[in-house]
């Protein structure tokens, strides 16, 4: 019974950070239509940038998260600003190229100036708690109780301000948020810098129980695009479920099947639902 | 007409496909030494795996993320049956165009009931399945260590493919084998069908096309072409691992196929051409390539999205329009001349424009 209760945290723990990046990823999916195959390159950023502050500057632990979110929000806005924007009205399959563009730019700079060896993040949270006879690290509680408010402040500020419903208006109707006189530029440079700051501190948690490397984005990002298509592309509840439904199938499936595999079963999650549904579970539209 | 149009001119007639051809066939004994044929020929059998691409991708307007996937497929195909189950390399090579047709097949059933990002991000998915079978599944693939000792193309005791040389000509007949066959595709009906599909969806359906069996063609084609490649690649290098799957091998051929011109006859080659050079010559770079790649790749679809080939054909399109405008106006010119009075003031008119 023990084991299950460390597999159901396990999932939690994969389920939150995955949900946090893929909604990131909805989000600008939401606003501007793009999957942004480069948000995988901008958690990696995320980490690194924590990772150089906390080690070679000796910053604190949330000072240097903070410091993630606000640079790799500006990264974002940067390749909002630069990429996206001016490719608004190409075909579609022109972003897409793009958006790889900027992932592997992304990925050789940092490899180039920090090598590809694989480094431990480290955190101030190393204890091991012991709740009801069960023990539990520190970090995974933290990572758990950190994304879920986060997810919680995210809904808060779409529904109860209004510069957060001007997201969630363009997401809905482009051109009635238009005729209202909603700013495009300014909803997407925003959209940009939160999916940024989130990749940024999803990467900051997860990294002390993960390795710090050039490519350790691919995975995730991949496993984020499989729960955006599963939640239904934009929709931001659908993310939450979909990182939850992944982390659970993994940690199961990685204890009761093969730690091998455990990888695949996101995929192979994916492969079946699309041949049984091409348009993804909770969506609700065609296409 | 001016030089420039003449040599505009020049690069749109047969002759200059001669021309391609017998340059090619020079190439080796021009080239400065071995390692530039070796170059060659492997740019080639890359090229052949781009003109796969560019049929899903340029002419239907599927960006299919898997193709480095199947390209890997072909490889382990031809290796697994030959140097496992001691199969000779011609039938190997058969056999690998064959699975990758058919596990094409099953792949584009699926994954074509998708549209656009739907699409590419379930063939990524798709890519990243297929490393990580060649990755884990180690009684089949050999896992992570690879395949050693892949025989070489076998020359039926007349040639000797081991010999870059000869490997040369081989890479270069399969390549110009798949250009013809690609040209023929991209005339037929077939090819139209599969460029109105690219322009619309519903377009295409409302003329009475069957989409799901034109991309599935499409697609078939595609991957035959990447796993041919891929064969030809494992009897070249005669080694291959599970990083041939890996999805910068499929990025790489966007940006090939890019530069060149989607959707273009000559731009794959164009560009495998280019960049493979462009990559040799700048060798420190060889990890950090995409440094400069990726920014271009952006700069590309930013500026240029019809890469060389598709630009020229462009500029040349207007030179021709612009030339053909002032013809007619100069004919205009002159028949009003003739009928009304000649005036110094039309005359000087059609001088101007000629």
């Amino acid at each position: 019974m023990e084991l299950f209760f460390q597999q159901v945290l396990n999932g939690l723990t994969l389920g939150s950070i995955y949900g946090l990046v893929a909604l990131g990823l909805t989000l600008v999916y939401g606003i501007l239509h793009v999957p942004n195959f480069a948000h995988g390159a901008l958690y990696m950023v995320g980490a690194y940038v924590s990772y150089i502050t906390m080690v070679d500057f000796g910053v604190n632990y949330w000072v240097a998260m903070l410091l993630a979110a606000v640079a790799v929000a500006a990264l974002a806005v940067l390749c909002e600003r630069l990429v996206f924007n001016p490719l608004r009205d190409a075909p579609p399959i022109h972003d897409k190229i793009a958006a790889i563009g900027i992932m592997l730019f992304l990925e050789a700079l940092v490899q180039m100036q920090w090598g590809a060896e694989f480094r431990r993040m480290p955190t101030p949270y190393t204890e091991i708690l012991d709740i009801a006879g069960m023990t539990i690290p520190a970090q995974r509680v933290l990572i758990i109780a950190g994304a879920f408010s986060l997810m919680a402040v995210l809904h808060l500020f779409l529904k109860k301000t209004m510069t957060g419903s001007t997201i969630v208006a363009m997401a809905q109707n482009r051109e009635g948020a238009f005729l209202v006189g909603i700013d495009a530029n300014r909803v997407a440079m925003m959209t940009f810098a939160i999916s940024g700051a989130l990749a940024a501190v999803g990467a900051t948690l997860f990294a002390p129980i993960n390795l710090v490397y050039p490519a350790m984005g691919h995975l995730l990002i991949m496993k984020a695009f499989v729960i955006i298509i599963l939640g239904g592309m934009g929709s931001i509840p659908g993310a939450i479920v979909g990182g939850l439904i992944i982390g659970f199938a993994e940690a199961f499936g990685g204890f009761y099947i093969s730690t091998d595999y455990k990888d695949i079963i996101a995929f192979a999650l994916l492969v079946v639902i699309l041949s049984i549904k091409p348009t993804g579970l909770f969506s609700k539209g065609v296409h | 007409m001016n030089a420039l149009t003449k040599i505009s001119n020049f690069f749109m007639t047969p002759a200059m496909k001669i021309v391609m051809i017998v340059a090619a066939l020079l190439f080796p004994f021009v080239a400065g030494n071995e390692y530039q044929i070796y170059v060659m020929a492997l740019a080639f059998v890359w090229a052949i795996a781009v003109y796969g691409m560019n049929i899903i991708t340029g002419l239907c307007g599927q960006l299919n993320l898997a193709h480095g996937g199947f390209f890997a497929i072909g490889a382990y195909t031809l290796a697994i049956l030959t140097v496992d189950n001691g199969w000779a390399f011609w039938p190997a090579f058969i056999a690998a165009g064959a699975v990758g047709a058919i596990l094409g097949f099953l792949v584009g059933v699926i994954s074509l009931r998708l549209k656009e990002h739907y699409f590419a991000i379930f063939t990524l998915c798709v890519g990243f399945i297929i490393y990580l079978l060649l990755d884990k599944w180690e009684e089949l693939t050999h896992g992570a260590l690879g395949i050693i000792n892949i025989p070489a193309p076998s020359g039926f005791g007349l040639v000797d493919f081991t010999e870059t040389t000869p490997f040369y000509y081989l890479a270069l007949a399969f390549m110009v084998l798949s250009i013809w066959l690609a040209s023929r595709i991209a005339h037929s009906l077939l090819g139209r069908t599969f460029l109105a599909i690219r322009i619309s969806d519903d377009l295409a359906a409302s003329l009475g096309i069957n989409l799901m069996r034109n991309k599935v063609l499409a697609f078939v084609l595609s991957t035959t072409y990447a796993s041919v490649a891929g064969a030809l690649y494992a009897g070249m290098v005669r080694f291959i691992g599970p990083a041939e799957a890996e999805v910068t091998h499929t990025f790489d051929m966007i940006t090939y196929l890019l530069v060149g011109g989607i959707g273009t006859l000559m731009g794959p080659l164009l560009g495998t051409l280019a960049i493979t050079w462009l990559t040799q010559s700048l060798q420190f770079l060889e990890e950090y390539r995409m440094i400069v790649f990726g920014p271009m790749l952006v700069v590309l679809v930013i500026f240029f999205p019809k890469g060389v080939v598709g630009s020229f054909l462009s500029w040349r399109g207007r030179r021709l329009a612009a030339a053909h405008d002032a013809s007619q106006t100069k004919e205009k010119a002159a028949s009003n001349a003739s009928s009304n009075k000649p005036s110094a003031a039309s005359t000087q008119e059609a001088g101007n424009h000629a």
